[in-house]
Parts: C-alpha cells; structure tokens; sequence
C-alpha cells in the first residue's frame, strides 16, 4: 500500500542588515571571533535592546512579496533556554503575533523520477516571524572544550514557516528554492547556504491515505538544497520501514550527516522543552503602519510572478521560457537588460539563446548566472548582430564561444574572425550557379521529383560560401534557380 | 558642610569656599570611620573619587560648572560604572569590573559629579532589609540592630549617616521608598521610562525604575533633573521633553486634593506608623490642603501579583549568569550542564534562587494562563484603580511601610513576612506611577516613619513641591541619627 | 469589585511537590540536594499560597498589562555604532582562547 509524504519547512533567513537585530554591532561575515560581540551581543549585565528598523522593513517587504497580512501590531517574546551560544538564556523573538501572517509562494516543481512533467504548485505560508541569530560553538577549540564566537550572535532572522503543503522531496526542494530565489530577489537576504544565511529545518512525516497526519521529525540545519533532497529521501524511507516494521515514529529533532547520508537523533536537547515564552518587557509592542508599509512597498522590485506573466503577454513568451527566466533575480536582470539593447521584437531570440546555449555553458562550468563571463552588453552585442542579419546562427555561435573564453566584443570578434554572412544577392546568385554547376546530375534528380536533395544543395552552396551565406537569403535563391 | 543641601554645597563649590576634592575627603573619612559598622557602601575607591573630584575643580575654577558639580554622590551597586566593580549585590558578580556605564553614571559623569562608591544593596535588588546582600547586612544608622530597609538600604543608610550628599536608588516594589522611610531620607521613584535603565542590572524589566536618594525633596529635584531625559539605548525610555523638577517647589498647597486609600490604613498597620501619616495629613491640611476618601480596591492584590510577574521576568533576566563570558564560574564541574548548575548554584544567594523558581514555575507550561497571563491582568485593575482615583485627588498620601525598621534577623526565615513590608509600594510599581517617601515623624522604638506620597503619571515636580513645602513646615527631613 | 471565581481555588490550593521543585531547578539550572530541595519546597508553598489569592479573581475581559505605558517600539538606524572591544569584554570572562569564550564540551 501507499505512503503519503507530508512536508513543511520552517526557513531562516539572515537578513541583509548592516546591523544586529537589537544592537549597532556589524553584521559581516568571517571577521576574528567575537570582534563584533558588542555588549548587548554578549549580553552584558545592564543592557538593552532596540530594534533595528533595516530588519523590520526586510521583514514587511518579505510580506509584500508573498502577499502576506503584515500585523499592525507584532509582539517580541523571550524563549528561555540555556545554551553557551545564547548569551542572555532567551532568545528573543515573536510568538503570538508575528510580524507576518499568512501568505503563499507559487513553486515549480521538476519531478526527480521517471517522465512526469514539471508542475506549478501553490504552498502556504504560515507566518514569518523576526528574531535573532544564535553565536556559534566552535568545536575542538581546546581539548575536551567548545569555543563560543558570538560574531553571529544577533544577526536578524526571518524564519519563514511554511504549511505542510509539500508532498514530495522534489516539492520540498523547489519550494526552498522558490523561497531562495525570493528572498535574494527582493534583496532581503543573501541567500549564502555555505555562510547559513538560508537555513531550512524540514518537518517530515508519513501516512496512509485519509489518515490523520503522523507523527513528524524535524531535520534541522539543512544548507543545501542536495543535502536537501538526500535527508528527505532518507528520512521518509526509514520512517516508512520504521512503522512498516510495526515500530512508531517518535517525534523528534534530528540532524542529517552528509558523509553517511543518514538522520540521527540529536543529542543534547533531550530536556522536555519548557521555553517559558513571555512577552519581552524589555521591547515594546511593533506598531506598524499604513505609511510605513507603503513606503516599503515603493521599494519593491517587480516580483517574479508579475515579470513571468509579462513576458509571455509581451513578449509572446511560453510559461515555461518565462519561468525559467524569472527563476532568479540575476537571470530576469540579465534577460531585461540584452531585450533593451536588441529590441522588444527579438526576445525570444533572447530566451531562446540564455535558456539554450548559455545556460547549458553555464551548468557546463558549474557557474550561475550571476558569474557569467559575458556581460548582458557583450551579449546583447552579439544578439543584435543576429537580429540584422550580419551573422548566421552558426557564425553567432562561434561568436559566443569566443566572447567566452576571449571576451572583447561581437563585432570586433565577427570582423578578426570574417564571420560576416554574405548577404549580397549576387554573390549567393553566383555561388548558388556554381554549385548548380557542379552537381549538374543532382539538379537534374532533383527537378526529377527528389525533393530531399534540397539540402544538399544548402549544405554545399553554405561550404562554398565558407558558411557566411545568409541562411534565408539562400535557400530563397536555392528554390528559385532549382525549379529552373 | 554635611548637612548643607546640595543647592548650598554646590554654592559653597563655586565660591570656592571648599573644594571638591576637599569635599570628597570629607566624606571618604567619615566613609573609614563609619562603613565598617553600617556596610553602606560595597566598593570605595578613592583614587577614582579624588581624580573626579579634582577634574571637577578644574570645571569649577573654569566656571563651567553645573548644579551638582564636584558633589560627591554614592551609586547603588546597580548600576554598572566603567572601571568600578559592579556587584549588584551578589557573588555572582563580585569580580566583575564594569567594561561601560549605565547612562544615569554616564549623566552624573557629564554633570561633574563625583561618584563617592558604590553602595551595599539586597542581591540583585531583590529584598526588603539588604539582608540578602552577599557583603552582608547594611545597619540602620538610627539604631545598628534594625535594617535599613531593602533593597537600596545601603543608599538610605549613607544618606542618613551623612556617608555622602545624596545618593541613586532603584525600585522595583518599593526599594527606593521603603528603605527611605526607614532611614528617615526623601526618596523618589518617578513614573516608569523618566529615568534609563541602560545599565542598571535588571531585577524585573518592566517595573525597575531608578530615582534619587537625599535629605530633601528639593535635593531630589536637583538630581532629578540629571538623572532624568531619554535614552535611545532603552527602548523603554519615554520621548518627553526635558524638564525642571525644582520649578513647583514654592507652589502654595492650597487646593490641594488629598486621597487616602482606606486599603492603606486598615489591617496590618502598625499602630504608631498610622498616628504619624495622620498627623502628617493634619500638618498638610493645615497647610491649605484638602482630604478625600479613596478607595484602591485591587490594592490588596498587588503583592500577589507582584510575586507573579517580579520574579518571573527576574527568573529570564538572570539567565545571562550562567559562567560562560563574565562573573562568578564554580570551580569544579563535570560537564556543561554542571558547570551551569554548580555555577548558579554557588553565584546566587537564597533569596535570588527563591525568586528564580517561583519566576520559572509561573512562566512554565501550563500554569503560565493561571499565573503570568492572570497578574497582567490583575496589574490592568490595579492601574485603573488609580486612574479612578486620581480623578477625586491631586496626590495620595500613606504610609510606606507597615512598620519602623525591624531588627536584623526578626523575619529572616518567613519569606512570605518579608515580602508584606512592601505592602504599600507595589501597586506604585505595577501602575508605573511615580510615589515618593518622606519622613514624617518617629514611630514607638524612636525610629523613622516615612510618608508616601503617590501621583498621577509624570506628576514629579508636583509632588516634590508637595513634600518640599511640608519640609519647611517641619524639620522631620533634617534630624539626624545621633551618634555620628 | 473583586468576584470570586470558585473554579481556580480547587486548582491553586495545593501545594507543590518534590519532583514539581526539582523540575523547577533543573529548568533554571541551578544544583540543589535533596535537603535544599525539600526547604524551597516548604517556603515556595507559602509563597504560593500567597500568590493563590489572585486566583479567585474574574479577570474575563481584561487585557493583560505587560508595561507601564501603551507606546510603541522605536526603531533603530541600520548604522554600525559599535566597535570591537573584545579585550576588554574578555578581560573579565572566566575562560578564553584565540577571542574564544571556553565552556565545557557542547555535544550535539
């Protein structure tokens, strides 16, 4: 019998703020232990916390995106808990009333098995709450010793939580890679896995169909979307196994070994959690208003469904093209800034060119889009030079593989390389007589009935012309002259 | 020269007719000849006063003085002060050496005060007989066997003793207040947020408030007016305009409204107390002002739910001692676990561990409806209580503590008997209304009896006006203990 | 006025128990034997016994009040205003190296 699969996710996002939630300490990245510890990161005795208003405006722009409710009123809330890399005992972050409510993001899902076909789905978002970043222990610091760095202590969190609206490792991965993309989109957060700037804790549990839901273990820390993947499968396969074996899932918090590919249990919050959540007394409450969403609004880019649905209205574009060129901020930019250069009538030329050869190249040398060695200029550059007909396809393709691995410009390229087609009618007349000439035979089996020697004669007038023929110019001429 | 008003010594300063530095010698001696029966103060350095005390003298010499000047002023060992340990009362924090000051120091520094030591207090502020003090017990100046009150009794016995011009307090539930009356001082908490608790160590963040400790009212004004102002670093910290407590002291009292809370006068008070707040009340009337009967009727709750929210948001703000980044570490342990344990164990005295359990029982799962959630709400019906009465009188007046000081050890098993000297003072807390003490007589065994005085929210300078003009009808505010 | 809610003193009029208190310390991490436990058990009682009063209350309706005054939140500026003062922080701290707080072996 079949197994249901439910997922939800609860993500962390660091948010891109040159400062800590509640204090003025930095926020970089990879400085000497404990450098931007400030003394409310250390928490020493005596002082507060203020909120930083870079993360409150992060945190409604999040909200905006994903159309979400941005509560008027959010409330701060201590969660009580000992940990060397929580410095004060709490954390602080919101409870009852977050400062995001309900939203949703529209995910494509690529089916990892078999033949099915890429599907849109919508997820839920529960709610999006703010909070502060623990420190971080540095293990084998001194023997039998944990070193505690609270440089991270502090940052601001978005810890976006989904609904258990995946059902599928697949689902799970295309939703945390929706949320990426969202979040880098809007510029709210860096999107840096290997520094944890996006962290996903995965909720998983199995049922039979029309059951209640199972008991669910949470995979925590996951910052990789292979990783990922590779936790899920192996979490729902030993949950099934586990309850197919007649043994019970016991809800628990697990962490996943990327050497082994395997959960395991973690060991130290074995303490029934007891977090004692109260309202911050040291914070008031987060009043939010009309003005201040609108102002945060303003500053919101055009968001990736919007930009997907224009493409294919303007740009007579299909769904899956635009989806593909929406699938993150860097992508969209680089597509909207080579469209302007060659003109609304040859984008799909465009879409055509970054989905096909570029992307392939780019997977080809494990880069993304925002480390592409061809600038939009330097492509678009080439583009033009497609669209009016100054090269072929195939001379464009050695164009590009020469701004690739070269640089310099298209039209410098086309000129050192005489990559310019030959577009004179005369000169494709003469080349198309000589080519007739030739192969006297062939015209006469052709004109005979054998239409499928037309592309020989394509084939042979193109090497003749040392492949600079234009194409279309061609095969007209081709037509023409053979029907005698 | 000890017994001048701040006013007349800072006069005296600018005439040159001492110097601070003199000044502070002054009391440093009387400091050596005294502490060591009293305990007021916890940490003196001399070095450190004088060099303040010399750099104020150069201001002074310059003219570039302000009201307080070169007077030498004790700190309660609340608030952190750079390069001064900073014990709040306990082991936990006896080696720790402030790294930053709190911004009430940070204003007394800016106003060329001389910070005279820091002064003995109940561990973490939480007691009423600074019984509770890992430095032991402070003595009551006016007879060494009885306390001085808690927790700002080592303020209040300094004071008293003539051991320094004024002094800072905090209160919680009556710490500035109760130990004043005892003492026979004026003290004055104002409404909640006047005065930044930017590092003041926090006992319960949202009923902490600092206030002055002196010989009049009007020396309460002049500190007042330093101590108050906002604080960008305490989000607590009210945006109002600055303003000069000294500016109703010559009001007239006729017209005034007072309130007597029947709830303040019933069961429980101590016979010779209540002769004395009444004869206070005929001295006012008198004076020009009227009586009105009022009624406080949740006032009797309120040491209920101050044992609820107290020591709940004390059992969070204490998790930061914990051994790991400053403060006391046992010194043997096992793991992380008992390192913590042992830690906390050894570092907090009997009273902050009482308060710690009762905050953590309150706050844990399932009890935090019927504990916490009710006493915010009870605090809600204490707060209207005066908001009704304060719409039939300008000021309430009565007693602030049950009795005259008690003697040390007379209710040290019974934390429950304890905890019912603050009767009175509580609600003041809850509500965040401002309430002052002043003395107001002497009670059976020859020991003070204080008035309290409590208004309407950010009525401060009306009520010093009111205590001042009952302070030049009597001189209750200016005897002192004989002996010294 | 007060109204009693007879509900709450069925519930509240008990006292607290051993494991109650040791539950209680462990959750507050702080070390008590067995004799300590049995002391805070008997003075918590009290206390709570006190505290019980508050229980017959009937608060139906009534906003808790978590601070003195209904204000709300400032914000901050996003500037960094601090500055690194590791050695002085670390000055004071009970065990460090390479600017690295040291706390007995974290196991995960």
């Amino acid at each position: 019998m079949e197994w249901e699969i439910v997922i939800g996710l609860e993500v962390h996002t660091q948010l891109s703020t040159n400062t800590k939630i509640f204090s003025g300490a930095s926020t970089a990245f990879g400085s000497e232990p404990n450098t931007q510890a400030d003394a409310v990161s250390i928490a020493l005795p005596g002082v507060l916390p203020v909120l930083n208003k870079g993360a409150v405006e992060r945190a409604i722009k999040f909200g905006l995106a994903v159309g979400a409710y941005i509560a008027p009123r959010s409330v701060f809330a201590r969660k009580n808990y000992f940990y060397p890399d929580l410095p004060k005992g709490y954390q602080i972050s919101q409870m009852d009333l977050p400062v995001v409510g309900a939203g949703a993001l529209t995910i494509q899902v690529e089916p990892l098995s078999g033949n099915a076909k890429p599907y849109e789905k919508v997820v839920r978002i529960t709610r999006a709450h703010l909070e502060e970043d623990a420190g971080k222990s540095v293990h084998g610091a001194s023997q039998g010793l944990t070193g505690i760095d609270l440089n991270r202590a502090g940052t601001p969190l978005l810890e976006i939580v989904s609904e258990p609206d995946m059902s599928s490792a697949a689902e799970a991965v295309a939703y945390a890679k929706a949320l990426h993309s969202m979040v880098r989109w809007i510029g709210i957060c860096d999107g840096n896995m290997q520094e944890g700037s996006f962290r996903c804790d995965v909720n998983v549990s199995v049922r039979k169909p029309g059951e209640p839901l199972g008991t669910r273990r949470e995979i925590k820390n996951l910052n990789s979307f292979k990783f990922m993947q590779q936790a899920i499968d192996y979490e729902v396969q030993w949950q099934i196994d586990t309850l197919e074996n007649g043994g019970k899932v016991q809800q628990a918090t697990i962490l996943f070994n990327p050497d082994t590919g395997e959960t395991r249990s973690m060991r130290s919050k074995e303490d029934a959690h007891d977090y004692r959540y109260f309202p911050d007394p040291d914070l008031l409450p987060l009043d939010i208003t009309p003005a201040m969403i609108e102002a945060v609004r303003a500053t919101l880019p055009e968001l990736p469904q919007a930009k997907s649905g224009r493409y294919t209205s303007e740009y007579g574009l299909s769904a899956y093209d635009a989806a593909s060129l929406t699938a993150s901020r860097e992508m969209a930019e680089f597509f909207d800034a080579s469209v302007s250069m060659v003109g609304a009538a040859h984008a799909k030329l465009c879409a055509n060119w970054l989905i096909g050869e570029v992307s392939a190249q780019l997977n080809r040398d494990g880069l993304d889009i925002a480390k592409c060695p061809i600038s939009a200029t330097q492509f678009g550059g080439m583009l033009a030079r497609i669209a009016d007909g100054t090269i072929s396809n195939s001379g464009a393709k050695e164009v590009f593989r020469a701004l690739w691995s070269e640089g310099g410009t298209a039209d410098a390229i086309i000129e050192a390389k005489g990559l310019k087609q030959v577009s004179d009618g005369g000169a494709i007349e003469k080349i198309v007589a000589e080519v007739m000439a030739a192969n006297a035979d062939k015209v006469a089996e052709y004109r005979g009935g054998k239409d499928k020697l037309f592309g020989f004669f394509v084939g042979a007038a193109m090497k003749a012309s040392q492949g600079k023929a234009n194409p279309v110019q061609l095969n007209e001429v081709l037509k023409q002259k053979l029907a005698g | 020269m000890l017994n001048l008003s701040l006013q007349q010594q800072g006069l005296a300063l600018r005439a040159r007719k001492i110097s601070s530095v003199e000044l502070t010698q002054l009391y440093l001696d009387r400091i050596s000849t005294h502490n060591p029966v009293l305990n007021a103060y916890v940490t003196v350095d001399a070095a450190k006063s004088l060099a303040q005390a010399q750099a104020a003298d150069v201001r002074l010499a310059v003219g570039a003085a302000d009201p307080l000047t070169g007077i030498p002023i004790a700190q309660k060992d609340i608030f952190c002060a750079q390069g001064w340990r900073t014990t709040c009362g306990s082991k936990m924090l006896d080696n720790f050496i402030s790294p930053y000051d709190a911004h009430v120091i940070s204003l007394f520094n800016g106003a060329g005060a001389v910070n005279l030591g820091k002064t003995n207090m109940d561990e973490f502020a939480m007691g009423s007989s600074n019984e509770t003090s890992y430095f032991g017990p402070v003595r009551n100046p006016w007879d060494i066997k009885a306390v001085p009150g808690g927790s700002s009794g080592g303020a209040a016995s300094a004071v008293a003793a003539r051991l320094c011009a004024a002094a800072t307090g905090t209160d919680t539930g009556g710490s500035i207040r109760q130990p004043a009356a005892l003492c026979g001082i004026t003290g004055i908490k104002p409404t909640y947020g006047t005065v930044s608790r930017y590092g003041m160590i926090a006992f319960a963040s949202s009923l902490d408030q600092a206030g002055p400790m002196a010989r009049s009212a009007q020396d309460c004004a002049l500190m007042l007016n330093v101590m108050t102002g906002h604080d960008a670093r305490d989000s607590t910290s009210l945006q109002r305009d600055k303003e000069d407590y000294a500016r109703d002291l010559h009001r007239p009292l006729k017209g005034l409204r007072i309130g007597l809370p029947k709830e303040f006068f019933a069961e429980g008070l101590s016979q010779d107390v209540a002769a004395c707040v009444q004869a206070a009340v005929a001295e006012y009337q008198k004076l020009g002002a009227t009586v009105v009967d009022i009624s406080l009727p949740n006032a009797k709750l309120a040491v209920p739910v101050y044992y609820v929210l107290a020591p709940a948001e004390a059992s969070s703000n204490l998790s930061r001692f914990d051994g790991v980044r400053y403060g006391y570490r046992a010194p043997d342990y096992t793991d992380l676990t008992d390192m913590y344990e042992k830690t906390r164990a050894q570092g907090f005295g009997e009273e902050v561990k009482r308060r710690i359990m009762i905050g953590t029982y309150v706050l844990s799962h399932g009890y935090y409806d019927a504990y916490y959630l009710q006493a915010q709400k009870i605090r809600r019906l204490i707060a209207q209580d005066f908001v009704e009465a304060f719409k039939q009188c300008d000021v309430i007046m009565g007693p602030t503590s049950p009795s005259t000081a008690f003697n040390l050890g007379e209710k040290g098993d019974d934390p429950v008997q304890m905890y019912l000297s603050d009767i009175y003072t509580i609600a003041v807390n809850l509500a965040g209304l401002p309430g002052m003490s002043i003395p107001c007589g002497t009670g059976a065994n020859g020991l003070p009896v204080g008035l309290q005085i409590i208004g309407d929210y950010f009525k401060e300078a009306q009520m010093l006006g009111v205590a001042h003009q009952y302070q030049l009808a009597t001189d209750w505010h200016s005897r002192a203990p004989q002996g010294l | 006025m007060i109204t009693y809610w007879p509900y709450y003193n069925k519930v509240f009029a008990m006292s607290l128990t051993t494991q109650d208190v040791q539950k209680i310390a462990r959750l507050a991490r702080l070390a008590m034997n067995q004799a300590e436990i049995e002391a805070a058990r008997a003075q918590l009682s009290g206390i709570f016994e006190l505290i019980a009063e508050m229980q017959a209350v009937d608060t139906r309706g009534i906003a808790p009040m978590s601070h003195a005054q209904e204000l709300s939140q400032q914000l901050r500026e996003d500037v960094v205003t601090e500055a690194n003062q590791r050695e002085a922080f670390q000055a004071i701290a009970p065990q460090v190296e390479g600017g690295l707080y040291l706390v007995p072996q974290v196991i995960e």
